[in-house]
């Protein structure tokens, strides 16, 4: 587990670093050459990392530059443009999937979701009569086209220019157009007071949290900004043990799930990927990989839904 | 002849002044203060609560407040119709119903926006609309076209009312204490002068010219709520024409319910003729045939694709959980009623009475079906959430608000017709002056 850990951050740190990279490209000098050189004592301690070209290169731990600690809290001016320069993409592969729903409880766990309701579903699908059942995990697709910021009347839901769309939980005033409008029913009302221990009741509101819930107003899955920011990965991402979900940038093209990395294009274009109702040009973040060659059989995912009913 | 017109006036300015309620009036306003008040009592739960007091969840997360605010703005359209549309095609047999049709006008909307407000899970945060609104939403358009469509209604109202205002002025001793007071604020300026009645008069023909795109608005933007979304039996390009059509027919039925009871309470039977009901009768046969092409429209089509999401829903409302509710709304409130309108014993007082609440109460739950149903049948199936979730039937709370809301649109109403003349009692004897003439 430990080492699990240490690969994920490693990943994030080349994408920060790249991301550096890129940017004293331009200014003319090459990538990996820090800043300011002449301070920089090696360490002798090497790590990989994924380079801008896909390939491995040893680094010395020197020369990475650690996160800055996010200034925490955020203006929600802040909050609602983003991270620059990004744009957040997920990768569900159906083929790994059999509902053993660590995701959605990591997630509900993390934001407080009301109990009983989901930001994040798995669904139970079969297309058609003699098609093969799979597992579905759904989030918020963070569409290009949101219908549900289209039709919000206090900019309440917006989309961010690193592509997540947000609520700000201290603007909406709960009319649920929202919910109408979205065709993958990933929005949850809180139709009552949220059930939040009071330490966490009693913070302010962040867009980039979606912490405390509030109610009377609209929640769902936010990709949890507030970890990518931190140089992580979104809870349901870390919490799965079978690696279905995928988290990256599409700008830098590539992304992982914590143990492995792939470059975002060439995953979508080998395993087919698609998203779900492209016919109603919503264009969503989400792209799923199609259940083919399965690690698991879909029966063993029931077992999750009888222990659900029996409890 | 002249002597004759003023006897005249002088009877009808005495048949039409708004009197005392009886005690059948007493009893009906306290029935509907009382109601009003349990309604009251549980908006004050939900707004303690929250709005887990009624049974919506997340999938119908509209229920009957959204299609009673729906009924609301349908039923308000009557107003346009019969003050503006037949105005000017300079119909005069309707003359004695502007005043009721305007009135329902004016109540209905403003409820609908009440229970528009209510349906809100931040009602303390109505402000952000104006802090905060974004003109791409089809909600903006409605709060923009619902308050100039309320503002123009009660012009409509105000300005033909004020020669009455005048009669009204005239006789103190015969009015209630501190109402001539707000009789002599409401119309103290107004002389009936010739100089002022131009003005009134043609305040009145721009502001009916006004209101008939501003109505049309209102009711096709309300229908824009649903079908600017995805779902299967919002998503479609009738619903604009539908919404309207339907509309004129649930306020047309209204007015003459309206013009029943007036006639029969006040003893009316010479303003509101036979005629009245029988030409109303006629009105309501055109407009439900129109209602009914664009319920073929609506439904036979997709019916006929059967496509995959419609299918489902199409299925609940033809032979499923719906159906009763479906044949219920579209026989009894529509094909029912016209097919006897089409008759004159059909279009006598008492029966088109009763076909009137026919058409009323079809229309309510018409506007039911249209919400409810399309929430319970989104694109992926109802999973992962609160089993309470996947079906609806209102709350006692909901049930309470609703009825509190239609109670009030009564009051209102009532109210009115005690303190003025719901038969404008100027036009009346105008027209009466002119038709001896003929």
């Amino acid at each position: 587990m430990q080492k699990k850990d240490t690969s994920r951050r490693d990943f994030l740190l080349s994408g920060l670093l790249t991301g550096a990279g890129l940017a004293a490209g331009c200014s003319g000098k090459t990538a990996f050459t820090p800043g300011n050189a002449e301070q920089v004592i090696p360490s002798g301690e090497k790590v990989k990392l994924l380079s801008i070209d896909g390939e491995v290169v040893e680094v010395d731990k020197a020369f990475l530059k650690p996160v800055p600690d996010i200034p925490y809290p955020l203006s929600n001016g802040e909050e609602r443009v983003g991270m620059p320069g990004k744009k957040f993409v997920m990768v569900i592969d159906l083929s790994r999937c059999k509902n053993l729903k660590k995701c959605q409880s990591a997630c509900n766990h993390m934001h407080h979701v009301h109990p009983g309701q989901n930001w994040l579903k798995i669904y139970a699908m079969q297309d058609a009569e003699h098609t093969a059942p799979y597992w579905q995990p759904t989030t918020c697709m963070h569409c290009d086209e949101p219908p549900c910021v289209k039709v919000c009347p206090v900019d309440a839901t917006f989309k961010r220019q690193d592509g997540i769309v947000l609520i700000d939980s201290d603007r909406c005033v709960g009319c649920r157009f929202c919910m109408a409008a979205c065709p993958y029913s990933t929005r949850v009302f809180n139709w009552e007071k949220p059930a939040l221990p009071e330490e966490i009741a009693g913070r302010d509101y962040s867009c980039e949290t979606s912490v405390p819930q509030k109610k009377g107003t609209v929640g769902k899955c936010d990709f949890c900004p507030d970890m990518v920011r931190k140089g992580e990965l979104p809870h349901c991402v870390t919490a799965c043990p079978n690696g279905v979900f995928f988290f990256g940038d599409i700008n830098e093209d590539v992304v992982t799930n914590g143990a492995e990395t792939f470059r975002f294009s060439d995953l979508v274009r080998d395993k087919a990927g698609y998203r779900l109702m492209e016919d109603l040009g919503t264009k969503p973040s989400v792209y799923y990989l199609p259940p083919v060659n399965r690690n698991f059989k879909f029966e063993e995912g029931l077992k999750t839904e009888e222990q659900k009913t029996n409890a | 002849m002249e002597n004759q017109n003023t006897l005249n006036s002088k009877k009808t300015t005495q048949d039409l002044l708004p009197k005392k309620f009886g005690k059948r009036g007493v009893i009906w306003t306290a029935m509907l203060i009382l109601l009003c008040l349990i309604g009251a009592f549980a908006y004050y739960r939900q707004l303690r609560y929250g709005l887990v007091v009624t049974h919506m969840g997340d999938y119908v997360s509209w229920g009957i407040y959204i299609s009673n605010f729906v009924f609301f703005v349908a039923i308000s359209l009557v107003g346009s119709l019969v003050t503006a549309i037949f105005r000017l095609g300079n119909i005069h047999w309707s003359t004695p119903l502007t005043r009721i049709a305007e009135i329902i006008a004016v109540s209905a909307i403003l409820f609908a926006s009440f229970i528009i407000i209510v349906d809100m899970g931040r009602p303390e945060r109505l402000v952000n609309l104006f802090i905060h609104g974004r003109i791409q939403s089809p909600i903006m358009w409605d709060v923009i076209v619902i308050s100039t469509y309320l503002v123009i209604s009660l012009l409509l109202l105000y300005l033909p009312l004020l020669p009455d205002l005048k009669i009204l002025n005239e006789q103190k001793e015969k009015n209630m204490g501190w109402w001539n007071k707000v009789y002599l604020f409401l119309g103290g300026f107004w002389k009936g002068n010739a100089r002022q009645e131009r003005i009134n008069q043609k305040a009145v023909l721009i502001l009916s010219i006004l209101i008939i795109p501003v109505a049309f608005c209102i009711h096709t933007v309300t229908s824009w709520l649903f079908a600017t979304t995805y779902r299967p039996g919002w998503d479609s390009t009738n619903f604009g024409a539908y919404f309207v059509s339907g509309a004129f027919l649930v306020g047309a039925g209204a007015v003459v319910i309206a013009m029943y009871i007036f006639r029969k309470i006040y003893h009316l039977e010479q303003y509101i003729t036979e005629v009245h009901f029988d030409q109303m009768g006629r009105v309501l046969v055109l407009l439900a045939l129109l209602y009914l092409y664009f319920n073929m429209n609506e439904y036979l089509v997709p019916a006929f694709k059967m496509k995959k999401a419609e299918e489902a829903h199409l299925v609940t409302l033809f032979t499923g959980d719906f159906a009763p509710m479906f044949w219920f709304s579209l026989l009894a409130g529509l094909v029912i009623p016209a097919i006897i309108m089409l008759f004159k014993q059909g279009r006598k007082p008492l029966p088109m009475f009763i076909l009137g609440i026919m058409v009323v109460v079809g229309a309510w739950f018409k506007r039911y079906l249209i919400v409810t149903p399309t929430l319970l049948h989104p694109f992926l199936p109802m999973h992962d959430s609160p089993d309470r979730f996947r079906h609806y039937f209102p709350s006692w709370e909901e049930w309470a608000i609703a009825i509190g809301s239609l109670a009030g649109v009564l009051l209102i109403i009532t109210f009115f017709v005690r303190i003025f003349p719901i038969i404008p009692i100027q036009e009346t004897i105008v027209e009466q002056n002119a038709t001896p003439e003929k």
